[in-house]
């Protein structure tokens, strides 16, 4: 795991960096600083900080101290130089990519993504003039092939959607580096207690917060942290943090703030103007959450591991989709990369197809039926029937969402109540 | 040279930089601009309000002022006390400004941003004068005294503590 402190480790990490005691009370718990607005010291205050001269709040658009502290953390567990928080997962992917394409530009995207991911990619890009480029997770050599001097970014999921399945990072890292581009990972189902992407050299890393981090189902967020490597000075490909900014008196991103460049840009334009910043109420829910990350990481991961090799044994099931098996082709990847466990999110096919999976999903008593993962609840889909429901069969099966798959995101309850729980509903199936 | 005074250039620590920020109080910005875009005019700003005296050397613009104070063409010519140095000027100058700061007097000499020379670093050590190389001032006094959290980054201070305001 990367060092991420000279003298502390993961897990005090993630309970004290970015929120020490409230500076001007004391108070204990990070306060909620539930404000639109700051008061400027003076007219020359104000200026300095819209002119970038000196830190500080303006406005909540741009920063807030709440949604700051969990910035602080969450970079300092992925082991980067800054990061900025957004409203949602999507949201974060679509700062991540600002201040890095154009109209023209081309982004090389995973296939293996949340679904959520490639309809926003495929489809609502375009009408920025991003284009997305799909390439074969499993196949580095369709990266390499669909690279061209339009490239300004490679964009994959670490532990990949829909469940089960693991990229093979440091390929898709030579690729990246070979072509000049930055690589973002999506680290959502993996989070930076299982990978720290940006050790694998990964430039940037994107999270829906929404999931284990925030961890109890009760807040929409996202945020994009940098590793501050990147060399933006001087790079003609990335005119916005290497040419003079016409809006902040022509400075020039790269050159006034070295390796916090790409990070200033994000809040001081992507934030500013595309507006889409996370709320100091569901940055603080997600910096309580964050604390307790290591602890339910641990139990998410022997929980999904320990129902994924029970119902490997299941007469009612057809398959298991989980990298911690034996039995998965990402078994060794899996080791490689998420040596603590490859987190609670998985897919099994059912016997009996569709009707199963409805009836599976009637008869469950402890896994509450909706479209999300990373609750302390266990969490059941079927996505045929919801997510897929609109493609044919065909999309269906290719999509990895067949009329018999289910999802699991497994939560933190006592594992023998979640095996029982399954087992009963398996078997009533006839 | 006792052992306690050899610094790992590649990797400064927070207790390093820390004391130099708190000891110093007069600043020698070698190539600051009068051009209030210019990150050395930002850095020149900051560390004015952050208290520190700050004087500019800057050879092609004698006669101005950058915030009321006069530039001086280069570092012999300085009249008041300087307890660092720091260049906003190419690496291959460094030496020469290193030595020039010896012979003032001055306690730290540092080097900004992406600038490097591990000659210039020996013969201000060998003097008895602290070096950073390829930091700014700015950055790090914004980092371990606060203000750099307030923009999402990640400053490495980890305190229980309730910090003075
Ligand atoms: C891997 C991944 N990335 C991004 C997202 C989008 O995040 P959000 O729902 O917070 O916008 C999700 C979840 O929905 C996800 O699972």
């Amino acid at each position: 795991m990367l060092k991420l402190h000279p003298n502390y480790g993961f897990n005090t990490l993630a309970v004290h960096s970015g929120s020490a005691p409230d500076p001007s009370t004391g108070a204990r718990t990070f306060p909620i600083y539930q404000t639109a607005a700051y008061v400027f010291d003076d007219a020359d205050h104000a200026a300095s900080l819209y002119n970038l001269q000196s830190p500080g709040f303006i406005y909540s658009r741009l920063a807030n101290p709440t949604v700051a502290a969990l910035e602080e953390k969450l970079a300092t567990l992925e082991g980067g130089r800054g990061g900025t928080a957004t409203s949602s997962g999507h949201a974060a992917e679509i700062i991540a990519l600002f201040p890095l394409m154009a109209p023209g530009m081309e982004v090389i995207v995973a296939d293996k993504l949340y679904g959520g991911t490639i309809n926003l990619m495929g489809k609502s890009f375009q009408k920025f003039g991003w284009k997305a480029i799909f390439v074969d997770t499993e196949d580095p050599e369709s990266f390499q092939s669909a690279i061209t001097d339009k490239t300004r970014a490679i964009f994959i999921e670490n532990l990949a959607n829909p469940g089960g399945i693991v990229t093979d990072l440091e390929e898709i890292v030579k690729i990246a580096n070979g072509a000049g581009v930055p690589l973002i990972v999506d680290n959502t189902l993996a989070t930076p207690f299982l990978s720290q992407p940006l050790e694998w050299g990964a430039d940037i890393v994107v999270h829906s917060t929404t999931k284990y981090l925030s961890g109890q189902g009760n807040a929409l967020g996202g945020i994009v942290i940098d590793s501050g490597n990147f060399p933006w000075l001087g790079n003609q490909k990335y005119p916005s943090l290497s040419s003079p900014s016409a809006e902040y008196n022509g400075l020039i991103f790269s050159e006034t703030f070295g390796d916090l460049a790409y990070t200033m840009y994000n809040h001081a334009v992507s934030l500013r103007d595309l507006g889409c910043t996370q709320s100091p109420m569901n940055a603080w829910l997600t910096l309580n959450g964050v604390e307790t990350l290591p602890l339910r990481m641990e139990r998410h991961c022997s929980n999904g591991l320990a129902l994924a090799e029970f119902l490997e044994k299941h007469q009612n099931v057809e398959w298991v989709s989980h990298a911690g098996l034996k039995s998965s082709p990402y078994f060794k990847l899996g080791k490689k990369y998420f040596p603590n466990g490859t987190g609670s999110l998985f897919s099994f096919g059912v016997k009996g197809g569709y009707e199963s999976g409805i009836k599976l999903l009637e008869s469950v008593e402890l896994f509450s039926h909706v479209a999300n993962l990373g609750d302390t609840r266990s969490l059941i889909l079927h996505p045929s029937s919801t997510t897929h429901r609109q493609l044919t069969k065909d999309q269906q099966i290719a999509s990895g969402a067949g009329p018999e798959v289910v999802r699991l995101s497994v939560g933190i309850e006592c594992v023998e109540d979640l095996i029982a729980d399954i087992d009963q509903a398996l078997n009533n199936l006839r | 040279m006792p052992d306690s005074f050899i610094v790992n250039h590649d990797n400064y620590t927070d207790n390093y930089i820390r004391d130099i920020l708190r000891s110093v109080h007069s600043i020698a910005i070698v190539g600051a601009s009068i051009n209030w875009k210019r990150p050395s005019n930002f850095v020149m700003k900051y560390l004015i309000q952050k208290g520190y005296r700050v004087i500019p050397v800057n050879k092609n613009s004698v006669g101005d002022q950058i915030y009321g104070r006069n530039i001086y063409p280069d570092l012999s010519s300085v009249k008041e006390t300087v307890d660092m140095v720091d260049i906003f000027r190419p690496s291959k100058e460094a030496p020469q400004l290193a030595e020039n700061s010896i012979l003032i007097g001055a306690k730290v000499f540092w080097m900004q941003l992406e600038l490097r020379n591990d000659r210039a670093a020996k013969i201000a050590e060998d003097a008895g004068v602290k070096v950073v190389m390829n930091r700014c001032p700015k950055i790090e006094y914004a980092r371990l005294f606060g203000e750099l959290g307030w923009s999402g980054f990640n400053t490495g201070v980890i305190s229980v503590k309730k910090r003075r305001t």
